[in-house]
C-alpha cells in the first residue's frame, strides 16, 4: 500500500488558497502530508492591495512572504519552482513536466491536485496544469498518482460534465479563509468586494467558496 | 507610490534622459476579463527591460491622469493613464495607473540597471 501523500500544483501563489485549501485542510487533520509546488511568484499580478501597498517591483517579494505565510497556516510543505507569472505556456513543456517529475518522483505521491488543462481560464493555469499531468505520465501506469484537475471555465459543467469530486469545505472553511486573507495583496480587493455586499465578509465568502471540485483525470491508457 | 506632481516626475524624467536605460512598459485589463464579462476582450502587453536612451521625456496630462512620451532616435515610448509615481530603494523611477480598486492598469518604469526577474 503506498503510502499517502498530496501533491498541490498550481503556478501562482493564492491558487492554492482559493482553489483547494479547504481540501487541504482536510487532509492536514488526517494527518496526510501536502506539498505545495507553486510555480511563480505571481510577479505580474494586477492586485497591488487596497489600498495599493506594493508596486510591480516589490511584488514577488511581498507574495513569496504571503504565500509562506499561507502554507504555514495551512501546514503543507512549499516548493517555489521559479518560473515567472504570465510566460508558463511561452516555456517548454516537457521541460516543465520533467521539472514537475523531478518531485514527484522523489515524493511518490497518492494524490496530485492541479488545473484541469483547456478549462483553467488563466493561461499559466492551462499550461501548468497540462505540463503537471505530463509529469504524472511520466511514472509506469501502475504506479500513478490519481490526478484531480480543477476546472473553472464557464462552460466545464456543460463540457465535461458534473466533477466526480465536489468537497463541502464548510467545516474547515475558518482554516480556507485564514489561508486566502494570508495573501492579503491578492484578497484586499476581493474582500472590499464581498464586504460591499455583506457585513460579514468570511459569510458572504463562504457561499461561493465552499465547496472545492475536481475532476479525476482519465489517463485513456 | 504617491500622486503624480507633475514637477517632481518631470525632474526625474529629465535626469534619465540621454543616458542608456532599461524599460519596463506594460498594459493589461488582467487574464480573467473576458470570464467576468462576456462582452470584455482580454487585452494585455508587456516589455521588460528593453534598453534605450530618450532624448527628450515628457509628462503632460489634466487632474488626475497623466500621458508619458519618451522620444527616441529612432521611435517613441508612450504610456497613458499613467496617476502614481515613485523613485525606489534602486533609484529607478517607477509610474503607474491604478484603478479603484488597486489593480494596475498600466506600467512604466527607468532605471540605470536592469530590472530583476
Amino acid at each position: 500500500m503506498q503510502e499517502e501523500h498530496v501533491v498541490v500544483i498550481y503556478p501562482h501563489p493564492d491558487d492554492e488558497a482559493f482553489g483547494a485549501s479547504g481540501t487541504i485542510a482536510t487532509f492536514r487533520e488526517k494527518g496526510i502530508p501536502v506539498t505545495y509546488l507553486c510555480g511563480t511568484l505571481g510577479e505580474m499580478g494586477r492586485n497591488m492591495g487596497n489600498p495599493t501597498f506594493a508596486t510591480r517591483e516589490t511584488l514577488p517579494e511581498i507574495r513569496k512572504k504571503e504565500l509562506i505565510k499561507a502554507c504555514e497556516i495551512m501546514d503543507v510543505q512549499l516548493e517555489m519552482l521559479g518560473y515567472r507569472d504570465k510566460t508558463l505556456e511561452f516555456e517548454s513543456k516537457e521541460e516543465m513536466a520533467e521539472h514537475l517529475f523531478s518531485y514527484l518522483n522523489k515524493i511518490k505521491p497518492s494524490l496530485v491536485i492541479t488545473h484541469y488543462p483547456g478549462h483553467a481560464v488563466h493561461p499559466d493555469h492551462d499550461a501548468f496544469g497540462a505540463a503537471a499531468i505530463a509529469a504524472v505520465e511520466k511514472f509506469p501506469v501502475d504506479e500513478r498518482p490519481t490526478v484531480w484537475a480543477q476546472a473553472i471555465s464557464l462552460t466545464h459543467v456543460e463540457e465535461l460534465g458534473e466533477p466526480q469530486i465536489k468537497n463541502d469545505i464548510t467545516p474547515v472553511f475558518k482554516q480556507k479563509f485564514a489561508a486566502i486573507t494570508a495573501h492579503k495583496s491578492q484578497a484586499d480587493g476581493m474582500l472590499a468586494k464581498v464586504k460591499k455586499e455583506s457585513e460579514d465578509a468570511e459569510k458572504a465568502a463562504q457561499s461561493w467558496l465552499g465547496v472545492e471540485s475536481f475532476y479525476i483525470w482519465d489517463f485513456k491508457s | 507610490m504617491e500622486p503624480i506632481e507633475m514637477k517632481k516626475l518631470q525632474v526625474e524624467i529629465d535626469q534619465l534622459a540621454n543616458r542608456e536605460v532599461y524599460v519596463h512598459l506594460e498594459t493589461t485589463n488582467g487574464a480573467y476579463a473576458s470570464h467576468f464579462n462576456k462582452d470584455a476582450y482580454n487585452v494585455g502587453a508587456f516589455i521588460r527591460n528593453a534598453k534605450v536612451t530618450y532624448q527628450r521625456g515628457k509628462v503632460v496630462g489634466t487632474g488626475s491622469t497623466y500621458r508619458v512620451g519618451l522620444k527616441l532616435d529612432i521611435g517613441w515610448i508612450y504610456a497613458e493613464g499613467v496617476n502614481q509615481f515613485e523613485v525606489d530603494e534602486e533609484g529607478r523611477l517607477l509610474m503607474a495607473g491604478h484603478d479603484r480598486e488597486g489593480r494596475l492598469m498600466v506600467a512604466l518604469q527607468i532605471g540605470e540597471t536592469p530590472f530583476h526577474y
